[in-house]
């Protein structure tokens, strides 16, 4: 049971990495009827922003020209990652994605995967092959709740992420800019009738989905503090399997089905040889995917894309 | 003149839609455009829209000022053109207020927003009592109203109309352009309505248009044309 107990904190602790980054694929694909490849990269240079950005923040703050506390250094570095990450976005989306909306899908899916290998081989080239450790930041404490071992570290990572993804389903559910990114999901060739800018809500969803990426990579860093330019891909794969499994346009499916990875994951190396994990783990995903072919929830669309 | 249209072409590929027509609307005025499947009426829409690229040499004006400058949705937040398409296409997954509201988007007077809202309830009191169905599942009289009401809230100086009267009974189909030309009336609206049912077209507009292959044949008074042998002949059955 103790055991048990202990494996479900770790299912959310790696459910949360994978929700959070298949939020941002969920979201893009719903509105632009594109997979972006690039996204799992665009977690791994948040997580790079966010060590820069903690390493300088710590690095100012020992000076002792302004001493901050760890807390209020991990806030600042998530805002200001989020902000920076999410240029990165709409840089992908203008440059990447704008000028191939009619090409033919195909090949707006090989320009991810080209800017993937264009993040990954760019951040080699800056930083080096060397592989950089996240600072710490907050002191890692372990309660032992009856036998449980939780660190403050999971619960911060856990409770984190919840919080944002609630924001992100009150952003998509009250606004008007999730309202038109909900229109757009279902035609989006109609929408500019609307007065809607096409382009405008097209960046803020790059936009979005990469801050959410963002928060992904530092809250990973603090767990798992060795980053490396291509600690994305394996994320990036596992998070578009998550946003397909949620289902199309849904928030909660993407976010559902990135827990329900984190879980099948952790239960089945819990069961079998960790060599094992993955061939189980996505074995029983491809049979859900077998007998949901559309996901948990996908949201209705018009059949007419077109005009 | 309000919108002035000169020499617009427009192709889908290698297909000629539109081989350069020229018409215009005059503040507050009813034009119809009628003409047969494939004329070319929706892609005239689609045109002034922004929905569809036009080619070099077409031109249109909206009081004097050059429309092609602005894209598809400033037509409708900076002109008020706005555009009730073809097959209604509503947000089936947004709920009736939201269709409403998104149609809002851009619009700088936000504080009025609220009392147009409840025009358009006045004007089709079977959209209120369904505020918060979600519009996929309405009837099709229902949608009609509610792609009407969208195109209201959007931009009213111009209001394109592709169609409304397809698939409606006789009867939602009269309270339907009632509902129109109480619009018309009241916000001096103009309305540029493109039907292939022709006598509902004519009976309905002042002036009209007939097009035919991608090119407008004929012009005038909606009466004249109604009495016109010619369209008798081709559009009125007999
Ligand atoms: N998206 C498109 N791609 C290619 N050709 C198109 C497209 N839309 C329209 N066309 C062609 O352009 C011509 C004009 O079409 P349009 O839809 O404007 O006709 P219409 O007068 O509205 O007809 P209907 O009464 O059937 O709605 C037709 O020959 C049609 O096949
Ligand atoms: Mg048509």
């Amino acid at each position: 049971m103790v055991f048990f107990l202990q494996n479900i904190i770790n299912a959310l602790q790696w459910g949360s990495f994978y929700a959070m980054i298949a939020l941002g694929y969920s979201m893009v694909y719903s509105i632009l009827m594109l997979f972006n490849f690039a996204h799992g990269d665009i977690f791994m240079v948040g997580a790079y922003i966010g060590f820069g950005v903690a390493t300088g923040l710590v690095t100012l703050s020992a000076t002792g020209f302004i001493a901050l506390p760890g807390w209020v250094i991990l806030v600042l570095t998530i805002l200001l990652s989020m902000f920076l990450t999410s240029f990165v976005g709409m840089i992908v989306e203008r440059v990447g994605y704008r000028p191939l909306r009619d090409a033919p899908r195909a090949s707006a899916a090989i320009t991810g995967l080209m800017i993937g290998i264009i993040l990954e081989t760019g951040n080699l080239a800056l930083m080096g092959a060397r592989r950089v450790s996240f600072p710490p930041l907050i002191e890692s404490v372990t309660y032992n709740i009856g036998g449980v071992f939780v660190t403050n570290k999971k619960i911060l990572i856990v409770v984190v992420s919840l919080a944002f993804m609630l924001a992100l389903h009150l952003f998509v559910q009250r606004t008007r800019y999730g309202m038109a990114m909900r229109a757009m999901a279902f035609d989006f060739v109609v929408v500019p009738l609307m007065g809607v800018p096409v382009n405008t809500i097209a960046r803020l969803t790059f936009a979005i989905g990469s801050a959410l990426a963002a928060v992904a990579g530092i809250l990973f860093g603090l767990a798992y503090p060795v980053l490396d330019p291509y600690m994305g891909i394996v994320f990036g794969w596992k998070a578009f399997v998550a946003a397909i499994l949620g289902g199309r346009g849904s928030i909660m499916g993407a976010t559902l089905a990135g827990f329900l990875l984190g879980f099948i994951e952790i239960f089945v190396a819990m069961i079998f040889p960790s060599t094992l994990r993955d061939l189980i783990a996505y074995s029983i995903i491809l049979l859900i995917l077998v007998f949901r072919p559309h996901g948990f929830f996908g949201e209705p669309y018009s059949a007419r894309l077109r005009l | 003149m309000q919108l002035s249209v000169e020499n617009l072409r427009v192709s889908y590929g290698r297909i000629k839609a539109l081989h350069g027509i020229d018409f215009h609307l005059d503040k507050g005025e009813i034009v119809c455009i009628i003409g047969a499947n494939g004329a070319g009426k929706s892609t005239t829409l689609r045109a002034i829209s922004r929905m569809v690229p036009v080619e070099p040499g077409s031109r249109m004006t909206y009081m004097g000022q050059d429309l092609l400058k602005h894209p598809a949705d400033r037509v409708v937040s900076r002109l008020g053109i706005s555009h009730v398409p073809e097959g209604r296409r509503l947000f089936g997954n947004l709920t009736v207020l939201e269709n409403l509201q998104l149609a809002t988007f851009a619009r700088k007077d936000r504080e009025n927003i609220p009392a147009d809202i409840d025009r358009v309830f006045a004007i089709f009191p079977r959209l209120q009592e369904r505020v918060s169905q979600k519009s996929g599942t309405l009837s099709g009289g229902e949608q009609q109203m509610l792609a009407i009401g969208r195109a209201f809230m959007s931009g009213r100086k111009i209001m394109l109309l592709d169609e409304p009267s397809m698939g409606l009974a006789p009867l939602l189909m009269l309270s339907v352009f009632k509902a129109l030309r109480e619009i018309n009336q009241r916000e001096g609206t103009t309305i540029l309505l493109v039907e292939q049912n022709a006598r509902l077209a004519l009976q309905f507009s002042s002036r009209g248009y007939v097009l035919e292959n991608g090119s407008l044949v004929l012009q005038g008074n909606s009466a004249e044309l109604l009495a016109n042998p010619d369209v008798k002949k081709a559009y009125l059955g007999g």
